[in-house]
């Protein structure tokens, strides 16, 4: 198979609102994408419609080929196949941290609670959290809170993972763990697509730029290229007001 | 339907029937020989009548006690807090039975009456007071066994008033409370470093402000109390449940007459929360303009 | 500090902080002390203990003759006398749930469960008829046992029909939708009496020939259509209070619409609302004085039966006072359960 997601002619409208404009775009395997671009440009849209978390009106969307419609079983699975982390985690209030990571495999997969608890035991090893597995989401740190997201996302084995600006609700002394998490988890070689504003993060780990804006995909580059000089106007401009 | 066989009359002829009881408080003439819609109309009148005057007394009480209960005297709070308490935990069907017994076990008979200045009499009765008619002020006398002249206010409309006043009164009470309690510290802070007195900062400052979150429980409360004003039929006071009832045990049509009590209480209900909903939204819209 | 200086300090801050103040104080204070004195008056030194209704009538002051000879009628009703340790069972076992809910320790489902279970118990012990148990028929029920069956049974009752009525108000089929709102709405719009009535009478009415189904049950129907509506309106706040991001984070895990709802989003919104949930039950509570229009016995219909005995007229302000504090006792103790729930699931959680 050639690519793991593809976008044909994609709009989405809000009402009267067009906010994403024919978007064609391919994802390879193992490819990590980075979507830029100023706020309200559609780029956290997009990315929620590959999980179907937004619908979208015209166009075709393939993910793992499998077409995305109003077929809900097919959603369920897609969605069972693509992890996601939010800005503001998400996480389950109510339940605790290994609680929150075992659901959705013991629930959606059916999978038996001793070996869905391994693995949970294991992911939150591996995000460095792991002694805090009885603990409540509300007890911990902002940065803790979004590793267990990722580590939540990651324990149901997805093939691709979706980022929507994960370190923008932390304060700045922990966008770093949560950031070094993801840079681990992609030189695993998951399949990554980030909306993020950090831009050593997008230097370092992507494999293509997406620069987005007024719901157009504006400029595709690999990142040496678009942090060196974008070719579009647009992509100047708001280079030179983050920078 | 089984209705038809077991002899249950239906359609809505019997409203224009002959009604044959007389009801012991009108606001409007009515003679026994009217039909049953004239006197489910005094019924509706009466439901209206008490419904107003008492969410009126019953806002005013809450007021007067929610604002009181944050008291700095903490007298006067606990006494607030007190009332509160006692008329929130007890059933307000008890409460009317007990302002009720009031009336027949601790005033005085018609010819013992306690008067003030031999203008106003209160007794088992009720209470007698003068009032303007017919061009002029007429005072209640003793005449037999009951005072004529003058206006009256009946055990049971007083019973039902106090009752539902006393109940709702503190539910009132507290909303004010958390009304008052909802503003910042900031606030009573900023009033005081103007020299206001209390007094001055709560009518200028805080009580306005706090009618943003008072007013959709305290629509729920009005609501509530008019609903609950259909207790009446207990004590026997003639409000639209009461009259309901008699022309149901008189004429048996029960489907008509529920769906009739029901109809009116639910548009009683869905107009006044459609009016309430307007005017919150013109509120809601003048604090997003600020 | 010694404890004089203390509550000087005390009463200096809080009574007799300037000499307006000061005034107030005094005042109140006297006159809640005349109040107290005259009430103790009432109640002990001028009282009646024994004797016949004419000793009490004598008398000025509380007749407890009457409460010794009524007791039992306001208490139990007109249940068998020789049976009457069925529904003193059933009391003490209400009275001790309610007190063991109290323990943070017991909150959950187990707690959930007793309940039911308690609802069950009374039932089989008021009615009999099983298990050796002589039976009794529910016109006999009566008094405080009838009262707290009404509401366990109601609660039991309308807190699930709440929660589909505040799903279904939610749902994405219009059918179901316009459904729940009408009957919430409906319901909500008219006072308790009427839909009272509509079981008391109109009920026989619809249903078909021979089939008989006692006022008890009648009243309870009333009582968990009538509460489910209430219920379904703060089950409602709670579900409005969840965020969407929480019925995202789910969705994205895979999770269908039916499991989000009851892994998720449900058991937050309940928990956020146990405060209104207890008001409402204790509303319900004090509502199911209301059968007493239908001529059920229930703890207040009872006494209203007993305060019509020819030879003992005239003393129904001690009745009332005294189911009057039967009742604050169980409302107040429920409201104190809500402050303790909000103020420790407040700290717990967050």
């Amino acid at each position: 198979m050639d690519s793991i997601i593809s976008m044909n002619n994609v709009n989405k409208y809000y009402g009267d609102f067009h906010v994403l404009k024919d978007i064609n775009l391919t994802v390879k395997p193992k490819e990590k994408i980075v979507l830029l671009g100023p706020s309200g440009s559609g780029k956290s849209t997009l990315v929620r419609l590959i999980n179907r978390l937004e619908e979208h009106q015209h166009g075709q969307i393939i993910v793992d080929g499998i077409t995305l419609n109003e077929n809900v079983k097919n959603i369920e699975k897609i969605r069972s196949e693509v992890g996601m982390v939010f800005q503001s985690f998400n996480l389950f209030p109510h339940l605790s941290i290994l609680e929150n990571l075992t659901l959705a495999p013991i629930k959606v997969r059916k999978e038996n609670k001793a070996s869905a608890e391994k693995r949970a035991m294991e992911l939150l090893e591996r995000v460095k959290i792991a002694d805090q597995a009885l603990k409540y989401p509300g007890q911990l740190s902002g940065g803790q809170q979004q590793r267990v997201a990722i580590a939540r996302a990651l324990c149901m084995q997805p093939k691709i993972m979706l980022f929507d600006e994960p370190t923008s609700a932390l304060d700045p002394e922990m966008v770093k763990e949560v950031l070094d998490v993801m840079v681990d988890l992609a030189k695993e070689g998951m399949t990554m697509m980030c909306v993020t504003h950090e831009m050593g993060f997008a230097k370092e780990v992507a494999d293509r730029v997406i620069f987005m804006d007024a719901g157009q995909i504006v400029e595709e580059d690999n990142p040496h290229q678009f942090f060196s000089g974008p070719k579009s106007e647009r992509g100047q401009q708001f280079l030179s007001q983050i920078l | 339907m089984s209705l038809e066989k077991q002899g249950v009359a239906t359609g809505w002829n019997f409203l224009s029937q002959e009604s044959g009881f007389e009801i012991g408080e009108t606001l409007i003439e009515y003679w026994s020989d009217e039909t049953y819609l004239k006197a489910l109309w005094v019924g509706l009148l009466n439901t209206v009548y008490v419904a107003l005057i008492g969410n009126v007394l019953a806002v005013l009480v809450g007021l007067f006690i929610g604002v009181f209960s944050m008291s700095p005297n903490w007298m006067i709070s606990r006494i607030c807090r007190f009332y509160v308490e006692i008329a929130r935990n007890i059933p307000l069907l008890l409460q009317l039975f007990f302002w009720y017994s009031l009336f027949n076990e601790l005033l005085p008979a018609v010819d013992q009456a306690y008067s003030l200045g031999d203008m106003v009499f209160l007794s088992q009765r009720g209470l007698k007071f003068p009032w303007f008619m017919a061009g002029h002020w007429e005072i209640p006398t003793l005449s037999g066994f009951d005072f004529t002249g003058g206006g009256t206010l009946t055990p049971e409309f007083l019973s039902l008033i106090m009752g539902l006043v006393f109940y709702t009164g503190a539910y009132n009470a507290e909303i004010v409370r958390a009304g008052i309690e909802s503003i910042p510290r900031g606030q009573w802070e900023a009033a005081q470093s103007l020299g206001l007195t209390r007094i001055q900062m709560l009518i200028k400052v805080i009580i306005p402000q706090s009618m943003q979150v008072a007013i959709p429980p305290m629509i729920s409360q009005l609501l509530n109390l008019s609903k609950n004003s259909s207790l009446a039929v207990a004590i026997g006071f003639p409000d639209f449940v009461t009259i309901a009832n008699t022309t149901l045990n008189q004429t048996g049509q029960a489907v008509e007459v529920i769906s009739l009590i029901m109809i009116i209480y639910l548009f009683m209900s869905l107009s006044t929360s459609f009016i309430a909903n307007l005017y919150h939204r013109s509120i809601a819209h003048k604090g997003a303009e600020r | 500090m010694n404890f004089g200086e203390r509550s000087g300090l005390w009463m200096k801050k809080n009574l007799f902080s300037s000499p307006k103040e000061s005034i107030v104080s005094i005042i109140l204070g006297s006159i809640i002390f005349a109040a107290i004195s005259k009430l103790l008056n009432w109640m002990l030194l001028s009282a009646t203990w024994t004797g016949s209704a004419e000793v009490c009538r004598a008398n000025s002051g509380f007749c407890w003759p009457f409460l010794w000879e009524k007791m039992s009628l306001i208490l139990f009703g007109l249940y068998p006398r020789e049976y009457l340790w069925r529904p003193i069972l059933t009391v003490i076992a209400f009275v001790v749930l309610m007190f063991m809910s109290f323990d943070k320790k017991r909150w959950g489902l187990n707690l959930l469960i007793n309940w039911l279970v308690l609802g069950f118990w009374t039932l089989f012990f008021l009615r009999g008829g099983m298990f050796g148990l002589h039976y009794i028929e529910s016109d006999s029920w009566g008094g405080l046992p009838l009262t707290l069956l009404l509401f366990t049974f109601g609660l039991l009752g309308a807190y699930p029909l709440g929660i589909f009525l505040a799903l279904g108000r939610r749902s994405d089929l219009i059918i179901i939708k316009w459904i729940c709102i009408g009957f919430i709405e409906l319901i909500r719009g008219v006072p308790l009496i009427s839909v009272l009535f509509m079981a008391s009478v109109l009920f026989p009415l619809f249903l078909p020939e021979g089939v008989v189904f006692e006022k008890y049950w009648r009243a309870q129907i009333a009582f968990i259509l009538f509460m489910g509506a209430y219920m379904a309106e703060v089950v409602r706040g709670g579900l409005q209070a969840i965020s969407k991001g929480q019925t995202e984070a789910a969705k994205a895990l895979g999770l269908s619409s039916p499991q989000t709802q009851i892994f998720i989003i449900l058991p937050q919104a309940l928990r956020i609302v146990i405060p209104p949930t207890v008001s409402t039950a204790i509303g319900l509570f004090k509502d199911t004085s209301l059968v007493l229009i239908i001529a059920l016995f229930d703890l207040l219909g009872s006494t209203k039966s007993a305060l019509k005995d020819s030879s003992w007229l005239g003393f129904s302000v001690e009745a009332y006072v005294f189911v009057g504090l039967i009742y604050y006792f169980f409302c107040s103790s429920l409201s104190r359960l809500s402050r303790k729930m909000e103020r420790e699931l407040s700290v717990v959680k967050r």
